[in-house]
């Protein structure tokens, strides 16, 4: 589904990603996991479109996606839910998720928006409030509604936990799982590294840059050796 | 009380046109974050529209749809030649592109057609006046306000009900956001430059209805009323564009009728000082927006 071969992208002088490389076929869940700092957000937001990759490419279904803009690469299937959500705060719940469905014809965004408030019921309970209102909890929850009314063939999610109170996190890891077991493919970035190996595939472990390790989830989790030395021990919840 | 009511009619009236134009550079702000010093171009070129097409006989009941639609696309072609180039580079970048448009469509004026002002008829019926309730308004004023209106609902509809102004809205909030979610950035620029050009074309006409005449600066005090207007309201904010010009019509007027015979001169003065105290108050302006960094 994403193939991701050496890819090289800089801020200025500094390269952020070099020559990373990375997969995902159609039907898994892959988390890529790594401490602050390590270029998970720059490696989701090249894929995206956002940013230009100095080298490098980029396959989505075998097409040749690099340096395309964002909405052409959302266009073609691939859906990001963004660091810190981003949600449009002064827009309405409801317009939040009709721009989320902007690529679809408007018919089949109204049934969309229906799909997903039925997996998000508190979103139909605030269709009409404004966004910049809503709860941590409920924000997350619009920023991946928002995201799933393209009809993403593969969905990109940046911290979706992020600062959210151990029990809501619970929400969202629980949220991919269901995810996953409607056969979305899933590309996740998370700090609470064991908490979404259980929940993913296979892992990706990023660190300055560079993927240093990669393999199936169990295999993964069992290695002590890994937490110490590359997350941290900071796998619990953050903020 | 009368003449109070009269005078707030007048107020509306004029500020109903600074709301127009203020509304036309709110959306361009809100997208590119640009204060489109260039505005008032469409305004030039909607004078010099509206004289040729009396010199070729037209009526101003056809002139008027005509200079609306002329604004519009002229918008259009100025960011198609123009801000196109310089998107997303750095807003002191941009606003140095706006002045040089004004300053160039302006010497293309001068050069090609004449540095004087030209004439053409006004419309026959705006000094007119009407008995509404017993107190007399000049038929213009109440007309302004008409149609005003009617753009304005015709404005926020399209912003609020149709998917190009959701998105519209949500560009101008995050526009890099907006781009993840598929919107396009060319369509919803060169959207908003359409309905800022439209915007300004209802302004002109009513504009022109009174000034009846065409030259290289005619764009000019609209245009900084439009600026001053959006600036009042909390720049990027549609609502306070609105709020922000009819402020400053109606402020124009009351000052304009209170100040004695010598002073009225002085009107302009006064409303940059009173928007002065303002903004040590409320430096944001009326409305405050809520904005993404860019990254
Ligand atoms: N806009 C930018 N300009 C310059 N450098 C940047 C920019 N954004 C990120 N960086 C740098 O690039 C590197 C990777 O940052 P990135 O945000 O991708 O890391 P991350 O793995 O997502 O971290 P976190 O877990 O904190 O979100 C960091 O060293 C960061 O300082
Ligand atoms: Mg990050």
């Amino acid at each position: 589904m994403l193939e991701v071969e050496s890819l090289t992208t800089r801020y200025g002088s500094i390269s952020a990603l070099r020559d990373v490389g990375l997969s995902v076929g159609a039907g898994e869940v892959v988390c890529l996991i790594g401490p602050n700092g390590a270029g998970k957000t720059t490696l989701l937001s090249t894929i995206s479109g956002l940013l230009n990759p100095v080298s490098g490419s980029i396959r989505l279904e075998n097409e040749e996606i690099t340096s395309w803009s964002p909405d052409r690469i959302l266009r073609s299937g691939l859906a990001l839910v963004p660091e810190h959500r981003r949600i449009f705060g002064d827009l309405t719940v409801d317009e939040n998720l009709l721009v989320g469905g902007v690529t679809v014809a408007s018919a089949r965004r109204l049934e969309l928006k229906e799909e997903v408030i039925s997996l998000f019921p508190v979103l139909g309970e605030k269709l009409a409030t404004e966004a910049g209102y809503l709860s941590g909890g409920e924000a997350q929850q619009l920023a991946i509604g928002r995201a799933l009314m393209s009809e993403p063939k593969i969905l990109l999610m940046d911290e979706p936990a992020l600062g959210l109170a151990p029990v809501l996190a619970e929400v969202v890891f629980e949220l991919i799982d269901q995810l996953r077991q409607n056969g979305q493919t899933l590309l996740v970035v998370e700090q609470n590294a064991r908490r979404i190996l259980e929940v993913a595939d296979r892992g990706y472990v990023m660190r300055s840059g560079n993927i240093v390790i990669s393999g199936d989830s169990d295999e993964l989790i069992s290695r002590d050796d890994l937490f110490e030395t590359y997350i941290g021990k900071t796998d619990s919840n953050h903020d | 009380m009368t003449e109070l009511i009269q005078q707030i009619v007048d107020g509306l009236g004029r500020g109903g046109i600074y709301a127009l134009i203020a509304l036309g550079i709110a959306v361009i702000f809100g997208v590119m974050h640009l204060v489109n010093f260039a505005h008032g171009e469409l305004i030039t070129v909607s004078a010099y529209s509206a004289y040729g097409l009396f010199q070729a006989g037209w009526d101003w009941w056809l002139i008027a749809p005509a200079v609306i639609l002329i604004a519009g696309m002229t918008s259009v072609v100025i960011e198609f030649l123009a801000f196109r180039w310089v998107r997303g580079a750095p807003d002191f970048t941009m606003l140095m592109t706006s002045f040089g448009i004004h300053f160039v469509v302006q010497a293309l004026f001068v050069m090609y057609v004449s540095a004087n002002f030209r004439q053409f008829p006004r419309p026959d019926w705006i000094f007119n006046t009407v008995k509404i309730a017993g107190i007399s308004f000049e038929v213009f004023d109440v007309a302004v306000i008409f149609f005003t209106l009617l753009t304005l609902i015709a404005t926020f509809w399209i912003l609020q009900k149709t998917m190009f102004g959701i998105s519209l809205r949500a560009a101008a909030e995050d526009f890099d956001a907006a781009r993840l979610m598929g919107v396009r950035s060319d369509r919803i620029i060169r959207g908003a430059f359409a309905l800022s050009g439209l915007l300004a074309g209802v302004a002109a006409v009513f504009w022109l209805m009174r000034s009846g005449q065409a030259g290289p600066t005619a764009g000019l005090t609209p245009m900084l009323k439009g600026v001053l207007a959006a600036l009042i309201g909390g720049l990027g904010s549609l609502g306070g564009a609105v709020l922000g010009g009819v402020t400053l019509g109606l402020v124009e007027v009351m000052l304009i009728s209170r100040l004695p015979e010598g002073l009225v001169g002085l009107t302009d003065g006064i409303v940059f000082l009173l928007i002065a105290f303002l903004f040590v108050f409320r430096p944001q302006g009326f409305i405050s927006v809520r904005r993404a960094e860019r990254v």
